[in-house]
């Protein structure tokens, strides 16, 4: 973990916004993703705040928020666990390994554990497909995971 | 025929070229300055002569598209360059390797291409689930940068928050405006009127990072490698399924399917046999094992109506319900469907209702027809080619494993049972509970 950003959300809107032409919605990606890492989810309140930063309706940010897969628009775990379920990884294991995370945690996919510690979703294919199953834990892709390694995963997270 | 060099990946073999310094020794940058010293036409005319087609899909000739974009005396407004790094077609994998091993070709790339349509802002568009290869490409660039490489040039690395319809390069350009990803109707084309309604030259990591390389060959030395004319140079192929040694590996254009899949990544282990690849990506017709000896370019597998698409190659062996394939292909078709039209928003959600009714043994002799029949009002009626990518692959499998579908309807179920390793797949739709077709399932 870096050290915490002392900068406010505001501020660091500001900076991503300069990156792109005057008078475009461009950053609005970016700030997004930025509230996000800061509060966990994108609360109405995040909305807000990232809407007026960029001088544009919460309502504008919503419906962009709402259409990406990344963005949560419900509060998540404070670690998040997304398994590859596409056809390549699915052909070697991933059904096998979702499953053992569903047992392991005892909640089903799209679920937070009631501890609020983590999220657990099957996503789409990540890009891996040489290495299955692809498991994201916190974003940073863990290769050829078995559902044997999974109770070690979420060990190491409820450790972590 | 001489071995051919690997091209891309060059130099990254056995380990990541990442720094700066590593690249430089391995020749690095020594064609941006080339190109520097060369007129913006006679970069274009390299890659004309070089015939590099575009490695994101759609294999239009890069040199071309690059030659549509006015001249700067010719519009009021900035000239972009925007590079797809959305990868997302199930599957492909490829330039995730780019980014990871050679991010500094990929910026020298860049470079090069906003030499050519004389641009001064390049924009990369990357997934968002990319963070360790966001990393990679944004620290090459720091470095670059530091460098003074950049020149008069400003790069962007854009990142993306979770949308396979991001790809699609209008949606891309909508997004990087700050949007909904939502495509475009086409005309005009990005080459006329792309990002910030300004010209913008869009193209793929792979064509891109090929660019150094076409320089270093020249077009004309460059369009001798693979299977000229059409498809020229190296690609890199990527195997995943059930083969033993899975991978991305850089290969002239031409090897056959067949050598690629037993040659080179080993066969399918377990004593299992094929019985089918998805080839090109997702969104494409799944190829049967009669037509394995078929070479990969462009053109003899359009001959057998296949595509080569992302350089996708996933073996799937006989284990496989190919019901249950086509209706996770249709799944993810359904979740990325960006709803913007009806053949697609609609057609998406009633095959997978049909697919899944089919599968259960729940569907007649008729439903068979029904989904080509749906497949068929898909098809060159969408928007996108999200939409007809669907209908391609369900089609192709109903169509080449008539058998196993209507076994599932003479059985009332599924033959295979649980010997498929696609049985009782949750999908990514099941977890949206206010998408019409998801009927959430408990797992246990
Ligand atoms: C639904 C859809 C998804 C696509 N996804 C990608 C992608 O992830 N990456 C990519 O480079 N091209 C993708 N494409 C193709 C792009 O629209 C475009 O053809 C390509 O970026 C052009 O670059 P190229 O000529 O270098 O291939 C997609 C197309 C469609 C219709
Ligand atoms: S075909 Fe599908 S993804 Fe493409 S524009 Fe239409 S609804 Fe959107």
């Amino acid at each position: 973990m870096s050290a915490p950003d002392v900068r406010s959300l505001y501020d660091e809107i500001q900076a991503v916004r300069t990156r792109y032409p005057e008078g475009t919605r461009s950053a609005v990606l970016p700030a997004l993703r930025l509230a996000q890492e800061r509060y966990g989810w994108l609360s109405r309140e995040a909305i807000e705040e990232v809407a007026e930063a960029l001088e544009l309706t919460p309502a504008y940010c919503y419906s962009v928020a709402s259409f990406y897969d990344m963005f949560h628009l419900e509060p998540v775990g404070r670690h998040t666990i997304e398994v590859c379920t596409n056809v390549c990884c699915a052909l070697v294991n991933a059904q096998a390994v979702l499953s053992a995370f569903v047992r392991e945690l005892g909640i089903q996919p799209g679920e937070t554990t009631p501890d609020g510690e983590v999220t657990l979703r099957a996503v789409e294919c990540l890009g891996g497909c040489s290495t299955p199953t692809i498991v994201a834990v916190d974003h940073r892709y863990r290769q050829s995971v078995a559902p044997e390694d999974v109770p070690a995963i979420v060990e190491e997270l409820r450790n972590g | 025929m001489a071995e051919t060099p690997t091209l891309v990946l060059a130099g990254a073999e056995e380990a990541p070229l990442r720094s700066l310094a590593a690249y430089r020794e391995a020749g690095g940058y020594l064609q941006l300055e080339r190109a520097r010293a060369m007129t913006p036409q006679a970069v274009t005319q390299e890659l004309i002569d070089s015939n590099l087609r575009g490695r994101g899909g759609a294999f239009f000739p890069t040199g071309r598209k690059a030659s549509f974009i006015p001249s700067p005396d010719k519009v009021a407004r900035p000239i972009y360059v925007a590079v797809n790094a959305d990868e997302s077609e199930p599957g492909t994998f490829k330039d995730r390797e780019i980014m990871l091993r050679v991010p500094h070709r990929l910026i020298e790339g860049c470079l090069i291409a906003a030499h050519a349509v004389q641009s001064k802002r390049v924009y990369i568009y990357i997934r968002g689930e990319y963070l360790a290869e966001y990393e990679s490409v944004q620290a090459a660039l720091d470095e670059a940068r530091e460098a003074g490489i950049l020149g008069d040039v400003e790069i962007v690395i854009h990142r993306g928050a979770g949308a396979y319809i991001c790809g699609e390069e209008t949606a891309l350009l909508e997004s990087l405006e700050g949007k909904r990803g939502q495509p475009r109707s086409k005309p005009p084309f990005p080459a006329i009127s792309g990002v910030y309604s300004s010209p913008t030259l869009i193209n793929n990591v792979e064509t891109i990072t090929t660019m150094p390389k076409v320089l270093e060959l020249g077009g004309e030395e460059y369009a001798k490698l693979g299977a000229p004319p059409d498809s020229t140079g190296t690609r890199i192929f990527c195997l995943s399924g059930n083969v033993a040694r899975p991978g991305a590996y850089e290969l002239p254009h031409g090897v056959t399917v067949r050598h690629l899949i037993e040659e080179i990544g080993g066969g399918v282990p377990g004593g299992r046999t094929l019985k089918a690849v998805m080839m090109g990506g997702s969104s494409f017709p799944v190829m049967t094992p009669e037509d394995l000896d078929t070479p990969l370019d462009a053109t003899s597998l359009g001959r057998k109506g296949y595509f080569i698409g992302s350089g996708v190659v996933t073996v799937i062996d006989d284990r496989a319900c190919m019901v249950q394939f086509a209706l996770r292909a249709g799944q993810f078709y359904m979740h990325e469907s960006c709803g913007k039209c009806t053949p697609c928003r609609v057609g998406t959600r009633w095959l997978v209702q049909l697919l899944r009714a089919i599968e259960r043994g729940e569907a007649s002799e008729r439903d068979l027809e029904l989904v080509l029949d749906v497949c068929d009002r898909m098809i060159g009626k969408c928007l996108c080619v999200l939409g007809d990518s669907d209908a391609m692959i369900v089609a192709s499998c109903v169509t080449k494993f008539r058998d196993e579908f209507r076994a599932h309807v003479e059985h009332g179920g599924c033959p295979f049972g649980h010997d498929s390793q696609l049985d009782g797949l949750y999908a990514p739709v099941d977890q949206h509970a206010h998408a019409p077709a998801a009927e959430a399932e408990a797992l246990v």
